[in-house]
């Protein structure tokens, strides 16, 4: 039924499309992540002025679609010559650049609101608690209140890091040569569709486990207080005791 | 502004929103059946359902998109032939509306999994106890409380999928931003339609957060606001 040879030769295809989903995954989730934080903060600040222009910006990201935005990044904007001229065009017209811009500005929108809702739900106390025994603001912030707020958002974070791993699947629409574009090629050269978006669909499986379980390990190391059985006290191993008779 | 293409985008905007409706009616259909499958005492259901919520939610929805697709296609045309049929052409809308469908249908399942767990079992058994049927009880006591739980998952559902509709472009439906393409190529103005259509779908999530946010409160009427913390 499935055709091995073909599998076998396009192994390498779908290697190399594996490292660019990757390379795309990577440096969007970092830069999101840079630009997520200091964007939690204001949209949670107290002035409206901080709060309000980054809620415009999450609004109109998490608002449309994905697919419109890259267009509009990677086609739209060559419509104004200022773009064309400038400095930035190089780079501007670079699918691959265009796509990380993309995913970039989506998931530091999607983060940004996972956070400030982490933020949002700090216990008062705990800062007053923090603050009553003399720690300095910033002590507070780095020891009490962010570890807090990542251990809150954590579980979300890692649900939104697979869902932009899935999102890069949209740079196959703009030339990039990531999973699905392979799967994509494959499937038109032997319209074949187990060889094909199988093949993709696998990779795409095995990423997201691999995703879920690296995340399963994260919250087990940073939400070890919650688990009834891991707070416990490790205990000698217990002494062989007769049973009762 | 729009060279006299806007006519042609909204009549874009009207395929775009019958593929969202008619995508969101078949993902109820599978997300009642998954969550009742995953709630059921059979563990063969269990396993089907959560095979498919499990695959389902571990691929973007465009490879399940072009896999339904281009398969449905191969699917069809084998049955085709073996009865002597003409080729058959798989419709767009077709494909389109049956894989949102399928794909949110799995999110729909853990939504409404969510919200049955969340009405008391006790007044379930209490409906029995006073003699109800398995249907009173389901259309009395279960759906109007599940209304209410489903809700805000529902609406974030219908919104992920909502904006998910501008995929179908791609495997050839002609919606909104497939002609935000065409009317781009023809004026040399991607940004101005990409732009457009951008500020249309964000127009459509803002009523849609306004009415099903209307419709949260009215079904909670009467509800007492929990405490918070």
């Amino acid at each position: 039924m499935i055709d091995w040879t073909i599998v076998r030769d396009m192994l390498p295809a779908f290697w190399n499309g594996l490292l660019m989903t990757l390379l795309l995954l990577v440096s969007s989730a970092i830069a999101g992540l840079a630009l997520a934080v200091p964007l939690a903060v204001a949209r949670s600040a107290r002035s409206r002025w901080a709060r309000w222009p980054v809620f415009g910006f999450t609004y109109v990201i998490r608002g449309t679609p994905l697919l419109v935005q890259l267009f509009i990044i990677y086609y739209g904007l060559p419509q104004f010559g200022v773009i064309r001229n400038s400095a930035l065009w190089p780079v501007l017209r670079d699918p691959w650049f265009c796509a990380w811009l993309a995913f970039t500005l989506n998931t530091t929108a999607y983060t940004t609101e996972i956070f400030a809702g982490a933020i949002r739900t700090t216990p008062s106390g705990e800062i007053e608690a923090a603050r009553a025994m003399g720690l300095s603001r910033a002590q507070v912030f780095r020891d009490v209140f962010w570890p807090g707020a990542w251990r809150r958002a954590l579980p979300q974070y890692g649900n939104e890091i697979v869902q932009l791993m899935h999102a890069t699947a949209l740079a196959s629409t703009v030339t990039i040569v990531e999973i699905l574009r392979v799967g994509r090629d494959v499937y038109t050269n032997y319209l074949k569709i187990p060889e094909s978006f199988g093949m993709a669909a696998v990779f795409y499986l095995v990423l997201t486990l691999v995703l879920t379980g690296l995340f399963r390990a994260l919250e087990r190391h940073y939400l070890r207080h919650l688990d009834p059985r891991a707070s416990i006290t490790p205990r000698p191993d217990p002494v062989k005791e007769p049973a009762h008779a | 502004m729009f060279h006299g293409y806007l006519p042609m985008i909204l009549d874009g905007l009207r395929v775009t929103l019958s593929v969202a409706l008619v995508s969101l009616a078949v993902a109820c259909i599978f997300g009642l059946m998954g969550a009742s499958a995953k709630l059921s005492a059979s563990p063969v259901l269990r396993g089907i359902a959560g095979a498919y919520t499990t695959v389902i939610r571990a691929l973007p929805d465009l490879l399940l998109m072009l896999i339904v697709f281009y398969g449905g296609q191969i699917l069809l045309n084998r049955v085709a032939a073996a009865r002597g049929w003409d080729y058959i052409d798989i419709n767009a809308f077709l494909a389109g509306t049956i894989t949102l469908g399928f794909v949110f249908g799995a999110y729909l399942t853990e939504t409404f999994r969510g919200a049955i767990l969340a009405i008391p079992r006790g007044q379930i058994e209490a409906g029995h106890a006073m003699g109800l049927t398995r249907g009173q009880v389901m259309r009395d006591i279960v759906i109007p409380q599940m209304v209410r739980h489903a809700i805000p998952g529902f609406t974030n559902n219908w919104l992920v999928m909502l904006k998910a509709t501008a995929l179908v472009s791609i495997i050839g439906l002609d919606d909104m931003v497939h002609r935000a393409s065409l009317a781009s190529a023809a004026t040399r103005e991607p940004f101005t339609f990409y732009a457009l259509i951008g500020a249309i779908y964000l127009a459509v999530t803002t009523l849609s957060i306004l009415a099903l946010g209307a419709l949260e409160r009215r079904v909670s009427r009467g509800v007492r606001p929990e405490a918070t913390a």
